[in-house]
C-alpha cells in the first residue's frame, strides 16, 4: 500500500484522481461524480432493455477489477477480450485498464486458429469471453496457448457439463472480487492512481491486406485525446444516443461505445443480438450513428424493395418527395438557398415521407452520423442526407485511434473525406501517399519493431498506405491503395480503383477494372450487372439468351458507354484526373469472379492476376482494333472447369474535353 | 445433475407403456408394445413410415386411447386419459405437421403454451388489475427465458405464418418448452430441414435435457441425428416392437436393418 500512496502523494482520494482524468477508469469515477445516476450502459436482455447508471457501472467493473486481481492479473498482463458487444466485456476492458492490464479485444468471429495467433502473440494470461461458443474455441487452443491460465465467460448457458478447473463464471467473479475488495479496501482507487496517459491502454489487432496481424498499441492519451477532439467538433454531450454494435476489436467501437462515452458521459446501448440490430436501432432511437456503406446500402435496398411492393398511392407520393428530397433535402441541410415554395413542398414531405420513413429505419432523432472504411455510392449517400440526416464521411484508421478528416457541417461531399480534425496534420508524399501526423498517433505495433520503423517517421508520421490528394477546397481525396497508383506516359496520376468505383456506382456496372500505368491513355474491362441490366433490358422488351449474350447487345453498350461518358465528364471537372479520363471500353461476356481468381473473396480485384488473363483483350485495347477474340478459362458452381470463346466489341467512349458544369448524377 | 451419460440404466421410470395395442377398425397399428422411458433419459422411437410411431406419441399423450395394454406415468397407470389432462400432468409435445397459431406472433404463440400454468380470473383478466398483470409478468419472463433459450430473440414479434418452416419447429419446440414439461413428446422435429437446421435443433434438444432435465422422447427419421443425440431407441416396425436398446445396440441388430433396407425374397 505505501507505493500507492507514494504515487498519489497522501491518501488516494477521488478528487484527485477526478482532478486530471487521463485514464479511462479516471473518467469512470468523473462520470460517477457527475451524472451518478444518469444511465451508462444500456443492453436488450429478455426482451427488455436493462440499464446501468455510472454509479452501478462503476459497482460492476469495481468487482471485476478486484476479481481479476484476485486470480493473480497485475499491471502489464495482457487481458484477452472476446465476444459480441455486451456491457460486462465493455467493462473488463475499463477492469483491466484499473489495474494496469492491457485489454485486447478479439473479433468474436475469428477462427481458433487467428485467434491462437493473436491470443499467443500478444501472451494473453487471462481471457473473459461471451459465451460457450468462445469457450470452446478457447479450449481447442488452450494447449497451443501456454500462458493462458483462465477463461472467465459471461453466459453459462450450456456451459453446465464443462469441468475444467480453469473456468470460472462472471458472477463468480465478481463476487471473488468483491471478497477481495473487502480485505483490500484501498486496492482499487490505488492501482487506478498509478495509471497514467502514457501508459498503453489497449492492444486491437488490424488484419492488414497482407500478413500475419498486426497488434497496434494505443495508450490512453491517444484515444482520450482523439474522443475529446471529435466530440467537440461535432458538439457531443451527454444525452447522446447510440448503439453499439460494430465488433468490439475495431477501433472504431473503442472510440463510440468506450472513448466517447466516457468523455462525454453518453450512454451506449448494446443490441440483442447481432440479428436484431435494425429492430433496437429503431427502439433505441440513436442520436449519433456510425455504419459503414455496406450497410447503408443494405437499408436502402430494403426501404427499395418494400416500397415496390406498397400500394400505388404511396409508391406515388415516395416517387414524387424522394424526387423532391433528392433536388432539394441536401441544399437545405447544407443551409444553401432554396426558394419558399421548395420549402413548403419539403416540409409537406417530412411529414408524409420523409418522418415515417426514418422513423422506421430508427433514424428519427440522429443527429450525426458517419460512414467510412470505403467508397460510399452518391445515391446512397444522397438518399438518406436528402431524408434530412446529417450524414458525414470521415477517414480514418487504427493507427490513428480512427479519426484523421471528418466532413465538417455544411462542406459534404461524395467524392471527399473532409479536412483535418483538430490538432491533425497533413501532407502529401512525392507518389501522392497520404501521411498524417496526431495525437492519435500508436505507440508502436506490439513486438514488430520493424512493421513500427516501416509505418511511422521517427517525427511521429504515419504512412496510410492510401493515395490521395487535397483538392482546392482543402477537402482530402482518397483515391486508392498507394502501390496501386501509376502514371500515364505524360505524367498524369492514374488511380485505377478511384475510376473503378466511379464506373460502380452505376447499378448497370456491376465489376470494373482499369488501365493505363504506362499507357497513353486510360482503358477499361466493365463486367455488366446481370439483375440489373437484365430487368432494364425485360423492360424494353429486349430478348437476351444468356449473360454473355445480353453483354453483346449493342442497345446495352449505349447504355454502358453514357454510364462512361458520365464518368469521363466528373473526371474532367477535376485537375488531377482530368488526364485519366476513359478513352476505350470493352463489355466483358462473363462476371468477374473470386471462383476465376479474379476476384479475392473480399470482391476486390486481383489486378496482376486480370492483366496476364486478359492479355489478348488489353492489347485490343490499346491497338485500336474494334473486336477481339478471347478464350477464358471458367470454372463453374460446382467447380468443373471449361472454356468460353467469344468476340468482343471494343468501343471508344466520349471525352469531355473542357471541365463540365459540375452537377450531381441525377 | 443431468443423466445424460448415465444412460437411463438403472433410474426411475417415468413412464412405463405395456402391452400397447391399437386398431382403427381392422388395421392394426400397434400390436402388444412394451418399453419405457427413464427420468432425464432421450429416448427415440424409430421405424420405417407407417410403423406405428406417431400413434404411439398419439397414445402416451392420450389422444389416442388403446384397446389393450397400459400406460403407467409417474406411478400412476391410468387406461383412458384426454390430452389435456396429459398436458397437466407435464407432458407437452410437438407435431410432425407444425401446429402453430400462423397469424399469432412467436410471442403469443409462446404464451399460449404458459396457459395451463394460469390461474383465471375472467374480470381481473379483462381489466388488467393487480393479481392478472403480476402473473402475465410472471409468465412473460419466463417465456422470455424460451425465446432466449433458443434464440429466436430476432422473430419475437413476427407473426410465425411468415416465418421459415425450420424456424416455425423451433418456435412449435419453445411453446412446448413454455408448459416446463417433465416428458417432451418430439414428433418428427427435424422433418424437411436442411442440415445446418438438423444441427440446431440436435443442440436445442441436447441443451433442453442437459439445463432443464427434461426428459424427452422423440420419433425421428434422420438415422445419424438419432444415433447422436438419444440414450436410448425402440424400434417400431409394422406396429410391432423389433429392437430396443442404446444407439450402437439397434444399429447393429439384423432386424432393424432388414426393416429399413428391407429384405430379398428368394
Amino acid at each position: 500500500m505505501t507505493e500507492a500512496t507514494s504515487a498519489v502523494g497522501g491518501a488516494t482520494s477521488i478528487a484527485d484522481l477526478v482532478a486530471n482524468p487521463d485514464t479511462f477508469p479516471k473518467l469512470l469515477l468523473k462520470n460517477v461524480k457527475e451524472r451518478g445516476d444518469q444511465p451508462a450502459m444500456r443492453e436488450k436482455d429478455f426482451g427488455i432493455w436493462q440499464t446501468w447508471t455510472w454509479q452501478q457501472q462503476l459497482d460492476e467493473i469495481h468487482a471485476l477489477a478486484c476479481g481479476l486481481a484476485d486470480l493473480g492479473a497485475k499491471r502489464g498482463d495482457r487481458i484477452a477480450i472476446v465476444g459480441d458487444n455486451r456491457p460486462q466485456l465493455y467493462w473488463a476492458i475499463v477492469a483491466a485498464q484499473a489495474l494496469g492490464a492491457i485489454p485486447v479485444p478479439v473479433y468474436q468471429d475469428s477462427g481458433a486458429a487467428e485467434m491462437q495467433y493473436v491470443l499467443d502473440h500478444a501472451e494473453i494470461r487471462f481471457a473473459v469471453v461471451e459465451d460457450q461458443e468462445q469457450v470452446d474455441k478457447l479450449i481447442e487452443i488452450k494447449d497451443q496457448c501456454p500462458l493462458l491460465e483462465r477463461i472467465v465467460f459471461k453466459d453459462e448457458r450450456g456451459m453446465r457439463n464443462y469441468r475444467q478447473p480453469f473456468l470460472t463464471h462472471l458472477i463468480e467473479l465478481q463476487e471473488h472480487g468483491r471478497a477481495f475488495d473487502k480485505a483490500n479496501p484501498d486496492f482499487f482507487l490505488s492501482e487506478i492512481a498509478k495509471g497514467a496517459g502514457s501508459d498503453t491502454a489497449i492492444i486491437l489487432y488490424t488484419s492488414g491486406t497482407t500478413g500475419k496481424p498486426k497488434g497496434v498499441l494505443l495508450s490512453s492519451d491517444n484515444l482520450i485525446i482523439t474522443a475529446r477532439n471529435s466530440a467537440e467538433i461535432e458538439g457531443l454531450n451527454d444525452r447522446e444516443e447510440m448503439l453499439s454494435y460494430l465488433p468490439m476489436a475495431w477501433v472504431g467501437d473503442n472510440i463510440f461505445s468506450v472513448g466517447q462515452s466516457y468523455v462525454c458521459g453518453f450512454c451506449a446501448s448494446c443490441p440483442e443480438s447481432g440479428a436484431t440490430v435494425m429492430h433496437d436501432l429503431r427502439e433505441i432511437g440513436p442520436t449519433y450513428f456510425f455504419a459503414p456503406p455496406r450497410i447503408f446500402e443494405n437499408i436502402l435496398t430494403t426501404v427499395m424493395i418494400r416500397m415496390e411492393d406498397a400500394g400505388w398511392l404511396k409508391r406515388k407520393m415516395f416517387q414524387y418527395f424522394m424526387d423532391l428530397a433528392r433536388r432539394v433535402g441536401t441544399r437545405i441541410i447544407d443551409k444553401e438557398p432554396v426558394s419558399a415554395w421548395d420549402r413548403f413542398l419539403y416540409s409537406v414531405g417530412s411529414l408524409l415521407v420523409y418522418g415515417p420513413l426514418k422513423n422506421t429505419l430508427g433514424f428519427s432523432r440522429v443527429r450525426l452520423a458517419y460512414t467510412a472504411g470505403e467508397a460510399i455510392g452518391p445515391d446512397i449517400f444522397d438518399f438518406f442526407r436528402a431524408l434530412g440526416m446529417n450524414l458525414k464521411q470521415l477517414y480514418g484508421m487504427t493507427e490513428a485511434s480512427v479519426f484523421v478528416t471528418i466532413q465538417p457541417d455544411g462542406e459534404i461531399k461524395p467524392d471527399t473525406v473532409g479536412v483535418a480534425v483538430p490538432d491533425v496534420e497533413i501532407k502529401i508524399a512525392e507518389n501522392s501517399e497520404v501521411l498524417f501526423r496526431s495525437p492519435g498517433v500508436f505507440m508502436e505495433y506490439y513486438k514488430n519493431p520493424e512493421a513500427t520503423r516501416e509505418t511511422k517517421t521517427a517525427d511521429g508520421w504515419v504512412h496510410t498506405g492510401d493515395a490521395g490528394f487535397i483538392g482546392d477546397d482543402n477537402h482530402l481525396r482518397i483515391i486508392d491503395r498507394a502501390k496501386d497508383v501509376g502514371k500515364l506516359n505524360n505524367g498524369a496520376m492514374f488511380a485505377p480503383k478511384y475510376i473503378e468505383n466511379k464506373l460502380k456506382f452505376f447499378p448497370f456496372i456491376k465489376e470494373a477494372v482499369a488501365f493505363g500505368d504506362q499507357r497513353d491513355t486510360v482503358t477499361a474491362m466493365i463486367s455488366i450487372d446481370l439483375e440489373a441490366v437484365g430487368n432494364w433490358a425485360e423492360r424494353r422488351g429486349l430478348a437476351y439468351a444468356s449473360y454473355q449474350d445480353l453483354a453483346s447487345k449493342t442497345e446495352v453498350y449505349d447504355l454502358i458507354r453514357d454510364n462512361v461518358a458520365q464518368v469521363n465528364r466528373d473526371l474532367a471537372t477535376d485537375s488531377h484526373l482530368a488526364g485519366s479520363q476513359i478513352h476505350r471500353f470493352v463489355l466483358l461476356h462473363k462476371e468477374l469472379d473470386a471462383d476465376d481468381g479474379e476476384l479475392t473473396r473480399t470482391r476486390k480485384v486481383r489486378r496482376n492476376f486480370i492483366r496476364e488473363k486478359y492479355d489478348q483483350i488489353i492489347t485490343a485495347l490499346y491497338s485500336g482494333a474494334d473486336q477481339v477474340n478471347v478464350e477464358a478459362q471458367v470454372t463453374f458452381e460446382d467447380g468443373r472447369t471449361g472454356m468460353i470463346k467469344a468476340d468482343l466489341e471494343i468501343s471508344d467512349a466520349e471525352i469531355s474535353e473542357r471541365p463540365a458544369i459540375p452537377q450531381a448524377a441525377e | 445433475m443431468t443423466m445424460a451419460e448415465a444412460g437411463g440404466n438403472g433410474a426411475d421410470v417415468l413412464l412405463d407403456v405395456a402391452n400397447i395395442s391399437l386398431s382403427f377398425g381392422g388395421v392394426k397399428a400397434i400390436r402388444g408394445v412394451s418399453f419405457d422411458v427413464q427420468k432425464g433419459e432421450i429416448r427415440a422411437i424409430i421405424g420405417p413410415n407407417g410403423a406405428g410411431k406417431t400413434s404411439m406419441l398419439n397414445c402416451i399423450n392420450g389422444f389416442y386411447h388403446p384397446q389393450e395394454g397400459t400406460i403407467t406415468y409417474k406411478g400412476r397407470t391410468r387406461k383412458q386419459m384426454r390430452p389435456h389432462e396429459a398436458a397437466a400432468q407435464g407432458i407437452a409435445r410437438t407435431f410432425q405437421n407444425v401446429a402453430l397459431f400462423k397469424g399469432m406472433s412467436t410471442l403469443d404463440n409462446l404464451m399460449t403454451g404458459r396457459l395451463l400454468k394460469m390461474k383465471g380470473n375472467f374480470f381481473l383478466e379483462a381489466l388488467h388489475l393487480g393479481p392478472a398483470k403480476k402473473q402475465e409478468l410472471a409468465h412473460r419472463e419466463f417465456v422470455e427465458g424460451v425465446i432466449d433459450f433458443l434464440e429466436i430473440q430476432t422473430i419475437r414479434k413476427t407473426p410465425v405464418g411468415r416465418l421459415p418452416y425450420g424456424l416455425q419447429k423451433r418456435v412449435e419446440l419453445g411453446r412446448a418448452l413454455a408448459a416446463e414439461p417433465e416428458l417432451l413428446l418430439l414428433d418428427e422435429p427435424m422433418a424437411g430441414m436442411n442440415v445446418e437446421e438438423k444441427e440446431d435443433m440436435s443442440r436445442f434438444i441436447i441443451d433442453v435435457n442437459e439445463e432443464f432435465g427434461t426428459t424427452i422422447a422423440l420419433i425421428e427419421h434422420d438415422m445419424g441425428v438419432v444415433m447422436d443425440i438419444s440414450d436410448r431407441v425402440v424400434v417400431l416396425d409394422h406396429g410391432e416392437k423389433i429392437a430396443d436398446g442404446t444407439p450402437d445396440e439397434v444399429g447393429k441388430n439384423q432386424d432393424v436393418i432388414d426393416a429399413y433396407l428391407g429384405v430379398s425374397h428368394d
